[in-house]
Parts: structure tokens; sequence; C-alpha cells
């Protein structure tokens, strides 16, 4: 008898969880949760487990519960295919990853060659932030589904931005050493070389991934050039202690980037005292003025205690369900095709479309500035006292770009 | 071009002193007991995490002393309870030893504190510009680093030449048992020294926080280079670890600031101009390859002068 009981409460518990996983969306979340990429890694899974919380709370996905599965992936590619398969095996039909394009490609490329090999046991692959145009491009796949704007679209907006700004005459750039960092430099070169050939490009660095503890060489550097603008694609600590030995060295230029307002660099720009001088691209930012998206923002500031970075993990999780809802299925199969050429109302306002050709979403585009707020822009960042404001807005159909993608479909 | 110069000899001289701050408690601990500690980066790494704990609690002057006698006590403990036992095993056992609490240490230390990086923030007293030099500031803190680290290298030096502590110290690493018959407590003396170069490091993390980053990876990101530095200045001598780290310091600033490629050495008969799979390569720039140009020298010495800069034995 008492044998009988320990197998019962040793079985009991593995039957439940059997049951509840049969019942529950699983989506593997693999990005940095240690390491250099720490900060931000932390912050998007904070994102996703809120996202996910909310539509829990209403039902989830069809009647299914939505489990977000964090696995660190150490911003490493190979690290991430070991994890993407332990997600795999965990139950994961749906992966999502963002921080790395380096990452983003090797998952990629992995998810297809899983999804060939066991048909029926398909998995999909949200990007919300890699954002290396090769994805939507050459290394295009169907399973691979991208909501960040890619580099060069970005790009594109930043340029358009800046080739008005007569003040602009020399400027300098600095990226990380690896795929995205390279497209934004290639990117710069050519947009800004197409747009205002009278602007010199003073400096070309390129610097370690996530390794440089000390910028002040950098600056140093920065500053022998005469620059009077810089260009960066530099995210998490990477911008951050760059702005943070600018601050220390005293160096006063403009600042055009991809990701000024990721952790710690509200903090930074403060120190530097650069008010409305270091410029954002986004998807979209608190102060945007949207009803619909200042309210989110409230609301998640107050459950999470951080800002809202990724208006495009938002996004990205309505239009999963949305696209279930319309395939009627959770099955990623179905999912996916309901996802191409699908039409959706973005947080900030406006209409993105998911186009079919290379699994790209197109939304409109900001550009904001960090410094000192105004009545109506309620929010600030990090305690600064400072937050983003409105510079431009780019509709959708001015923020597309063509693609190379020849989709292979299953 | 001057100006450049000039900033690049500063920052190298700044950087060096910060990496000789770290690396004189090792060199310490492996010239007096012959212990290569590979958990010497995650003491630094707890002085910052106790530093900025302390800072938050009772300011980051107090944090300053009490930071580095809370690490020196735990290295003391590690080497009463740890390092003594494995002793008679050999060295591959407390080298092991080592290895191991370090990786135990970080695991600790992002249990507690997270994973994320802590804001840790210069404390207002030295916040502001020392002086400024072509129109770069210089921050009073980096300042106050490059003073500590002279005055430890100072101090280490006059106790372990110039006082009887140092003597005995000295004495006990070649003959214990001799030491011991005169009535000294060798065990007290390496408990004593490996506390003392545990707080050193302590010491390193608690200025070093600020400057840099504090999060749970510190130890891993810096751990590598310190081996560098005592390699190439000579295992075990405090002069060739100072040197060593203005060396390194130096080379990897000017390699950040150098523009140079293989390619562009070549002039006009520029080798990468023809399409090859060596492109990549010939267009690397120095600047790109600053960070792994410690290693390379680390290779050249151990071929060139195995004993480094200024060692005197070869192990």
């Amino acid at each position: 008898m008492r044998k009988l009981t320990l197998a019962i409460a040793v079985i009991a518990p593995m039957l439940g969880h059997a049951a509840s996983a049969e019942d529950t969306i699983k989506i593997g979340y693999i990005d940095p949760l240690s390491g250099g990429g720490a900060s931000v890694g932390e912050g998007g899974l904070k994102t996703f487990q809120y996202l996910a919380d909310k539509l829990n709370a209403k039902g989830g996905i069809l009647g299914h519960k939505i489990e977000i599965l964090p696995l660190d992936n150490k911003t490493n590619p190979q690290e991430s295919l070991v994890q993407a398969q332990k997600a795999i095996d965990a139950g994961a039909h749906y992966i999502t990853q963002g921080n790395g394009s380096s990452v983003a490609a090797a998952l990629s490329d992995f998810i297809t060659k899983n999804n060939t090999r066991n048909p029926g046991k398909e998995v999909l692959y949200f990007n919300y932030a890699a954002v290396d145009p090769s994805l939507t491009n050459e290394k295009c796949s169907y399973w691979h589904f991208r909501w960040d704007a890619s580099s060069d679209i970005k790009m594109e907006a930043l340029t358009n931005y800046m080739k008005d700004v007569q003040s602009i005459k020399k400027v300098y750039l600095i990226n990380q050493d690896y795929s995205f960092g390279q497209s934004v430099r290639a990117d710069a070169r050519k947009m800004l070389g197409a747009k205002r050939p009278d602007i010199q490009i003073v400096g070309d660095e390129l610097h370690p991934l996530l390794k440089v503890t000390d910028f002040s060489p950098y600056i140093a550097k920065i500053k022998a050039s005469g620059a009077d603008s810089v260009v960066t694609g530099n995210w998490g600590q990477d911008f951050a202690l760059l702005l943070k030995a600018a601050a220390d060295a005293g160096l006063k230029v403009n600042w055009y980037t991809y990701y000024a307002g990721g952790a710690g660099g509200p903090t930074a720009i403060k120190q530097t005292g650069l008010d409305h001088q270091v410029f954002q691209i986004t998807e979209g930012f608190p102060n945007s003025g949207n009803q619909g998206a200042m309210d989110f923002e409230k609301a998640f500031r107050a459950k999470v205690n951080l800002s809202l970075w990724y208006p495009r993990a938002v996004n990205e999780m309505r239009m999963f369900k949305a696209a279930a809802e319309k395939a009627n299925s959770i099955d990623p199969v179905k999912v996916a095709a309901a996802l191409e050429d699908m039409k959706f109302e973005v947080l900030d306002g406006g209409q993105g479309v998911m186009r079919k050709d290379d699994h790209q979403f197109f939304q409109p585009i900001y550009v904001s500035s960090f410094g000192k707020l105004a009545a109506n822009e309620p929010f600030d960042e990090e305690n600064t006292g400072w937050g983003w404001h409105l510079v431009s807005r780019v509709d959708t159909p001015q923020a597309m770009v063509s693609t190379t993608c020849k989709m292979v479909r299953p | 071009m001057l100006e450049l110069v000039v900033i690049s000899t500063l920052n190298g001289v700044l950087f060096g002193m910060l990496l000789f701050l770290l690396s004189s408690g090792l060199t310490v601990i492996f010239s007096m007991m012959g212990v290569l500690n590979f958990a010497h980066a995650s003491f630094y790494m707890l002085g910052a995490f106790f530093g900025f704990q302390l800072t938050k609690w009772i300011g980051f002057w107090p944090a300053l002393v009490l930071a580095p006698l809370l690490v020196g006590a735990i290295g003391m403990a590690v080497e009463r309870y740890g390092l003594r036992n494995t002793h008679k095993h050999g060295h591959v056992a407390e080298l092991l030893l080592t290895f191991g609490l370090a990786f135990a240490i970080e695991e600790i230390v992002s249990m507690i504190w997270g994973k994320s990086p802590l804001d840790y923030r210069v404390p207002s007293l030295l916040d502001f510009p020392a002086f400024t030099i072509f129109s770069t500031n210089y921050p009073a803190y980096k300042i106050f680093m490059l003073a500590v680290s002279i005055i430890i290298f100072v101090a280490l030096l006059i106790v372990l030449k110039r006082t009887r502590v140092g003597l005995i110290v000295q004495a006990a690493l070649t003959h214990p048992h001799m030491v011991g018959h005169l009535g000294h407590n060798v065990g007290r003396v390496f408990m004593a020294v490996f506390g003392v170069g545990s707080a050193l490091a302590g010491l390193a993390g608690v200025i070093a926080g600020p400057a840099l980053v504090t999060q749970s990876d510190m130890a891993a990101s810096l751990g590598p280079i310190l081996f560098v530095v005592i390699v190439f200045g000579g295992l075990g001598s405090l002069p060739g670890a100072f040197i060593a780290s203005l060396v390194i310091g130096l080379v990897q600033t000017f390699a950040v600031a150098l523009d140079g490629s293989l390619a562009s050495a070549f002039g006009p008969l520029d080798p990468s101009a023809g399409p090859s799979v060596l492109t990549d390569i010939w267009n690397v720039t120095i600047a790109q390859v600053a960070p792994i140009v410690p290693y390379v020298l680390l290779v050249i010495i151990l071929i060139v002068r195995p004993m480094g800069l200024m060692g005197t034995r070869e192990s």
C-alpha cells in the first residue's frame, strides 16, 4: 500500500505536467541573460512575460495559456542552438529572439533545417530585434518573421532626417564588429554619400562586440577627427559605456543612434548634458502621443518598473494572437500562412504589414531626441527627468525597402 | 596628431595603472606562496559588489576601507580551510581549487545581485574634471585611481624588500621549516599573505567598479588579461608587473588609435585590390585587432623570454 501511494505521489505530478503541456503555448525566449547583453535580455524577458500575462488574463490564445521559457544564450550563436534544441525538447513550437544578428542568422538556419527534417513538428521563429538586412534578403527563411525594422530601413529614415540638417559636416561612424555593426556602417556610407555628398566621413571604427570596458581611447580618436556628429548602432553596455566615456572626456557632438534608449543609455546621456542632441530611430517611443500606446506604457511601467523598450514585442504577441485566431489553430504551419501579408494596427498607431515576399514587418518609424520634456510629454527615462521627444515620423509606405529574398515555401 | 599621441599616452597610463592595481595582489600571492590564484579576478568582483552595497548603506569612503577588509577575510578563510588542506597534494590541486572557486563566486554573486549591471556611481566628491588638455577632460576619479595604484606599488615594495615582515614572508616560501624552527607560525604567514593579496583585489574592485561596469561577468572579462600582465612582467615580480601593466595599457590604447591595415602598408601596390578570399585579412585595421594585441605579446614573450621581463626563474 505504501509503495502504491509512493508511486502515485511520484507519477501524479508528471501526469499533471503532461496534460498542461498539451494546453499551453510555449514560447522559447532565447536571449542573453548573463554577460554584457544581460541588461537588454532581462528587459526583453520581462516584456514578454508581461505580454503573456496580459493575454492569459483575457483567456490566452484560442483558450490556450501562453508560457515564456527563458533560455540564456550569452549572446553566443553556438549556445543559442543548444538552447533552441532545449526549447524544442520542452515542447515549444515558437521561438523568439532579438539580440544579436549573428545569433539570429544561426537560429534561422537551425530552425529551417529542423522543420525540413521533422515534418509535422515545425517551429516558428519570431525575431523581435535582430535587424541585419540579410535575414530578410539573401538568408531569408519561410519560418522566420521579423517585427523590428531592418537596419537599412532605419538608416533610410535616419539619413532622410540628417540630410536636412545643414550643420552636419563631418560624421564619425563607430560600430560593433559583427554582421549588424558592419551593415550599419555600410548603409550609412552609401546613403549619406547619395543624399549629402558634401558630408565628410572622418572616421569609421569597428570595435569588438560587448568586450570593451573603457571607451576613452575611441573618444580621443573621435575628438581628434573633428567630427560634429557620430552615427552608431551600438546597443547595451557598448552604448552606455561609449556615452559614459564621452561624458567623462567632455566630448560635445550630436549622436545619431539606433539604440540610445537601451538600459544605461538615458543615464549616460543625462550625464553628458547633451539636451536634445542624441537621436534615436524606433518603431515607437513612450511620448509618441498615441493614447493607446501611452495607456499601455503607464500600465507597463506600474507593473514591471521599466519603460517599454520593445513596442515591437507588443506588436509581435498581439499579431501572433490575431494570426492564430484567423487560422483558428495554434499549429505553427497554419499560423505562418495566416501571418503572410497580414495587415495590423500597431501599438503606436498606423497600419503595418507583414510582407509575404520576405516576412519583414513594415510599420511607421520615428526619429526622436532625448532631453528636457514638454508639458504634454509625461514619460521620462531611468528617473533622469529627461525623455524622448518626437522629431520626425515616417509612414509605412515611405519606410519600405525592396528585397532580394527568394522565399522557399514548404 | 600630437593631440592624439598625448591623449592616448594619458589614457594608456590610466588603463595600465588600473591593470596594475588588479595584478598586484595576484603577483604578491604568486611570488610569496607559489599559488597561481585563478579566483583572483573573482575577489576583485567581490570587492566591486561589496563596495557597491556598502556605498549604498554607509557611503563610499567607509566602503573603500571595509570592502577590501571583508574580501581579505574571505581570502584568509579560503587559505585556512581550502588551500592549506590541498597544499600537500601539490600545485595542481591548489590550482583546481581556485579554478572551481572562481565559478562558485560568479554564480553566488549573480544569485544575490542579479546579472544586470549595477548603478555604481563615482562619489560626488571626485565627480569633476581634474584638468583639461586639448579640450579633453580628465575626471578626478581617474587621477584618484592612478594615485592609489602608485601608493600601493611603493608600499608593497617597501614592505617586501625593506622590512622584517617581508624578510620572514620571503624566507617562508623557500625555507618553511627553518622559519618555523625560528619560532614563526608559517601557516599564519601564508594565511596573512593570501588575505593581503585578496584584499588588494577587493580594493581594486571597489575603485574600478564605478569607472568600469559592475556586473557578474566582470571577473571573466578582466581575468585573462591579468595573467597576461603577470606572465609578461615575470611571474612573481612586482616591478615586472608594474612595467607590464604600463606596456599593455599603452599598447592597447595606441593600437586603437591607429588606422593602418596590412593592405595600406603596400601603398599603391595594395594587394587587396584584386578580389581574393584574403581581402578581409588585408583590410583589417590595427584598431580592430587592438583587443588581441596583449595576447599576441604574451605568446611572443613566452617564446623569446620565458621567464618574462623581470622574472628570475622559469616557472
